[in-house]
């Protein structure tokens, strides 16, 4: 089956600055791809050439075999997008809103029945200037589903989010996956794109750092950074799959000899350090320094 | 095509929904000309010519201000809260879409119109209007002029806060300027000019004579020329010059 998204050195630049340098990704059918990247990465700029607002300035492109920079009603009836931050009319209740945007669809989805999976049927007739924040981002989703797109552009869905918001917009995301749709989706949170993305890709400055699924490439993966300083008061930091072990045997070692293990700490790998070991990485790889053990996780899973 | 229209319809009856909702939309575009004509009808108590200038002067300002005022903040609210864009990635046709907001902006016009006119009859015992085809082409002609110039103008404004002061830069010094709520006779030359190179000086000339004087169309050609040549102008950048999105790009 063709490729839900197609981008082939895809490029935008603005008058002064480049903010996509050559991006390639393929999204298969019914995968949920996150694109995971600090802000400024060149995520919404990505997404919004694929969503059709933007124009790129060179590469290919193909949206469900559209290009979107056509902006053709026939791809634009196949997507639905929940965009990063957008109102909606204060003067109308949810449910207005969902029958009026049902209207554009050739085959909609009912009104009821997305309110009820947004879990909105107690605010539906309220205007929606009425609604929370949660309640309004609930009701992003359901217009962005009401058309029962085949594709869905998420766009940050959760920053600003409670962590129980968060966690409610994650259930919504793994429904909708379960529906069988494909899902885009940029996040700058690790822990988002590894609870809900098959595939990630890593941006920054407009380059693609790495493609895979979020455990091949140390997203959440079991490498655990276990750090403490010892008796001569020196910083030590080591690495493992096992923490338990580890820190069983450190532990353990410890308290025979009677010491106390001072800051001792187990963390895993952040986005940050996620960056720095991928560029790291490029920066050993082209200038053969010697510092590759100093990158807080090795792996050799970079290559895509 | 159809389903085009149907969802101009649909547009539009969205749009009266949502204005009957908005009491401050329908505060300005209903009892506003009605204080306006009650205000001034006291002041000019009895005095015909005043009466008969002002009730045109205030029809013609209702067209700016229902389209031209109206458009310009909506669009700008619209865009700024980010309801422009979230409709632009949607199906629904950019035509369709306008359409349904100029209809509604239509709608307002002619509610204003007929308010004003049946105002006119029954608060200063002026007549019905002497030409009925005169008042539609020129409520017409006006409406597509300044709606388009409103639009346009949205594309200027920065941001929302700024919104009433760029808009009532532009409509109060010209409806003072264009004899709203006196005989243009009485504004001085160096205005009358500027006046006179603007479209709502002419509109009210138009509207006078359909109103009041019955002179015809035939003797306001000069005045539909010069609101045509807006309405190009107002077209031409509502059209290329609109963003769908607040700042960048």
């Amino acid at each position: 089956m063709v490729a839900a998204i197609e981008v082939h050195d895809l490029v935008k630049r603005y008058d002064d600055f480049e903010a996509v340098r050559g991006i390639d990704i393929e999204v298969r059918r019914g995968e949920v791809f996150g694109l995971l990247g600090p802000n400024g990465a060149g995520k919404t700029t990505t997404v919004e050439i694929l969503e059709g607002y933007r124009e790129r300035t060179s590469g290919e492109v193909s949206v469900l075999g559209y290009d979107p920079s056509l902006r053709e009603i026939g791809l634009r009836r196949k997507i639905g997008i929940v965009l990063q931050s957008s109102g909606i009319y204060s003067h109308l209740t949810a449910r207005e809103t969902l029958r009026h945007w049902s209207s554009f669809y050739p085959s909609p989805r009912d009104v009821d029945e997305v309110l009820a999976l947004m879990g909105l049927e107690e605010k539906a007739d309220v205007l929606t200037r009425k609604l929370s924040g949660g309640q309004l981002r609930r009701l992003d989703f359901a217009l962005a589903l009401i058309g029962d797109p085949e594709l869905i552009f998420l766009d940050e869905p959760t920053t600003g989010f409670d962590p129980q918001a968060r966690h409610a917009a994650w259930q919504t995301v793994r429904s909708l996956r379960e529906l069988g749709k494909t899902i885009l989706l940029t996040t700058h949170y690790l822990d988002e794109a590894q609870a809900l993305a098959d595939r990630v890709a890593i941006v920054k400055d407009g380059r693609i750092l790495a493609i895979g699924p979020p455990r091949e490439l140390g997203v959440g993966s079991a490498h655990y950074r276990v750090i403490f300083r010892d008796a001569s008061g020196e910083l030590v930091e080591r690495e493992t799959d096992d923490p338990t072990s580890l820190l069983h045997e450190l532990t353990s070692e410890a308290l025979a000899r009677g010491e106390r293990l001072e800051e001792l700490s187990v963390g895993r790998p952040t986005l940050e350090d996620l960056y720095l070991e991928l560029t790291a990485d490029e920066q050993s790889g082209d200038a053969q320094s010697n510092d590759a053990q100093d990158a807080p996780i090795s792996r050799s899973t970079a290559d895509v | 095509m159809s389903d085009a229209l149907i969802l101009t319809w649909r547009q539009y009856r969205l749009e009266r929904r949502m204005f009957w909702r908005n009491p401050s939309a329908a505060f300005f575009n209903f009892l506003l000309p009605l204080l306006f004509l009650g205000f001034f009808g006291a002041i000019l108590h009895g005095n015909r010519h005043d009466i008969e200038t002002i009730v045109p002067g205030i029809a013609g300002m209702a067209v700016m201000s229902t389209t031209f005022s109206a458009l310009a903040y909506n669009i700008v609210f619209l865009r700024e809260r980010g309801v422009l864009k979230r409709v632009r990635g949607t199906p629904l046709p950019t035509t369709s879409y306008f359409g349904g907001v100029a209809a509604n902006a239509v709608t307002n016009t002619a509610f204003q119109i007929a308010i004003i006119v049946i105002a006119g009859k029954l608060l200063f015992g002026l007549g019905w209007p002497s030409d009925l085809v005169e008042l539609v082409v020129f409520v017409v002609i006006g409406v597509v002029c300044f709606a388009s110039l409103g639009v346009a103008f949205a594309h200027v404004i920065p941001n929302f806060e700024s919104t009433a002061a760029y808009v009532n830069a532009v409509f109060l010094p010209v409806i003072f300027i264009s004899g709203v709520f006196y005989d243009v006779k009485h504004v001085p030359a160096f205005l009358r000019d500027i006046a006179e190179a603007l479209p709502l000086k002419h509109l009210i000339d138009g509207l006078s004579g359909a109103m009041v004087k019955g002179t015809g169309i035939s003797s306001h050609l000069d005045a539909l020329a010069v609101i045509g040549l807006w309405s190009v102008f107002g077209l031409y950048f509502a059209i290329r010059g609109f963003s769908w999105e607040q700042g960048r790009e």
